[in-house]
């Protein structure tokens, strides 16, 4: 698989030598051909909910990649001892251990990125990509492709979270991380930050995607 | 605890801030089930009832976490209480009826990863409801919730027809109603403060 992210000429030798070995394949498919916001379309809640800026948004995804890698790595380390009977309920404590130990650090970190987060940080235990990785991936494989595949899948989350944040900040304030970018005569479109935008500016991405994919050929 | 009335309380969830179009939350089975109305309405009848039970229980639990003075069990209590109810509500339906059981098929187990429940229990610990007004919170969190999802599969019922271009079907689509019925809520905002 050659990473279709990379354009240049000369990166194309190294990506495609780089992704021979197994455990880049891990990392890639999570950024890329498993994306889990805009292929699977997983982990809807947060993604919608907190993209109102580009840092909440990667706040947001650091925090997930976070919880996905320790309970990732903990569901691995376990598997051959959990019970399958219980194995969901085993993973849901791994990950809400993990949330609350990330709920206080942020806490402690910034009060201020802890209030504009709101409950969205606790959440995290319900995020569907995180219970998914642990079922469908964790629990079947070695302590390290686990790892490649949280770091994976935990930055295709960041990228995508940054993705929407970005665009609905620019358009929303006229800014990037709280630079104006826009000139002050800039007539913000305020719909992009109430819960209408997030759904309009998903579904852009999704057809963004959907263009790409059907149209790759004639490109 | 608070001193807002039980009227408003459940305006407030159900219609101004509802917990799919304003909060975001829920949004896994909105996408996902609300493809018919009657498999929609069901599933909405059957999150609510997971919600009251949840409601009660996390006022309980809250209550007692206080008293042994271990919040930060909060989280991981909560999540426990809310997979066990509807552990008790998918035996409780098989066992009443199992045509409403296949029905709803794999998204049973899945309430118990539906954000608007775990959320709805954080938010009523949050603003410090009492128990009538936690009960009250449930149903109106859950009146907006199958409102929303009732609204949009009668939409995506009427669009199933229309002639659509490829690279919108599915996904695209769904979101961009969901946009509009967020906005269409907005109007609603008047209705009270905050």
């Amino acid at each position: 698989m050659s990473n279709p992210i990379s354009q240049g000429q000369n990166n194309k030798g190294f990506w495609s030598a780089l992704a021979q070995s197994q455990s880049t394949n891990e990392f890639l498919k999570g950024l890329w051909k498993e994306n889990p916001v805009f292929v699977q379309v997983l982990g809807m809640c947060p993604t919608l909910a907190v993209t109102n800026s580009a840092r909440n948004g990667l706040a947001m995804g650091l925090a997930t990649t976070f919880v996905l890698l320790m309970s990732n790595t903990l569901v691995s380390l376990l598997r051959k001892v959990i019970p399958r009977q219980v194995r969901i309920a085993s993973y849901i404590l791994i990950i809400a251990t993990f949330v609350t130990l990330v709920d206080y650090a942020i806490q402690a970190i910034s009060m201020e990125l802890s209030k504009a987060l709101g409950a969205f940080i606790s959440l995290i235990v319900v995020n569907c990509v995180i219970l998914g990785r642990a079922e469908a991936f964790a629990s079947k494989n070695t302590v390290g492709r686990s790892i490649m595949d949280a770091l994976g899948m935990g930055f295709g989350f960041v990228m995508a979270l940054l993705a929407l944040g970005s665009v609905r900040e620019l358009l929303g304030y006229g800014s990037i991380f709280g630079l104006l970018v826009f000139p002050p005569v800039y007539q913000e479109w305020v719909i992009m930050i109430l819960p209408a935008g997030g759904f309009f500016t998903l579904a852009l991405w999704l057809f963004v995607f959907n263009w790409y994919k059907t149209h790759k050929k004639a490109l | 605890m608070t001193h807002e009335s039980l009227w408003a309380i459940f305006i407030n969830a159900s219609l101004i801030n509802n917990f799919v179009l304003a909060y975001f939350l829920g949004i896994c089975p909105f996408l996902g089930v609300s493809g018919k109305m009657a498999t929609a309405s069901k599933m909405g009848g059957a999150v609510t009832f997971v919600m009251l039970i949840s409601s009660v229980c996390a006022y309980a639990l809250h209550s007692l976490l206080v008293a042994i003075g271990a919040v930060y069990l909060q989280l991981i209590s909560y999540i426990v209480v809310i997979a066990s109810a509807v552990q008790l509500v998918e035996m409780f339906i098989k066992k009443v009826s199992p045509t409403l059981f296949r029905a709803l098929g794999i998204f049973l187990p899945l309430i118990t990863t539906n954000c608007a429940i775990l959320g709805l229990a954080l938010f009523q610990t949050n603003k410090g409801y009492g128990l009538l007004q936690s009960v009250v919170y449930a149903l109106g969190a859950g009146a907006g919730f199958t409102l929303a999802l009732i609204l949009m599969a009668g939409l995506r019922e009427r669009l199933e027809y229309a002639e659509t271009p490829n690279v919108v079907k599915g996904t695209v689509l769904t979101l961009l109603i969901a946009g509009i019925l967020s906005l269409a809520f907005m109007g609603f905002a008047g209705l009270g403060s905050n």
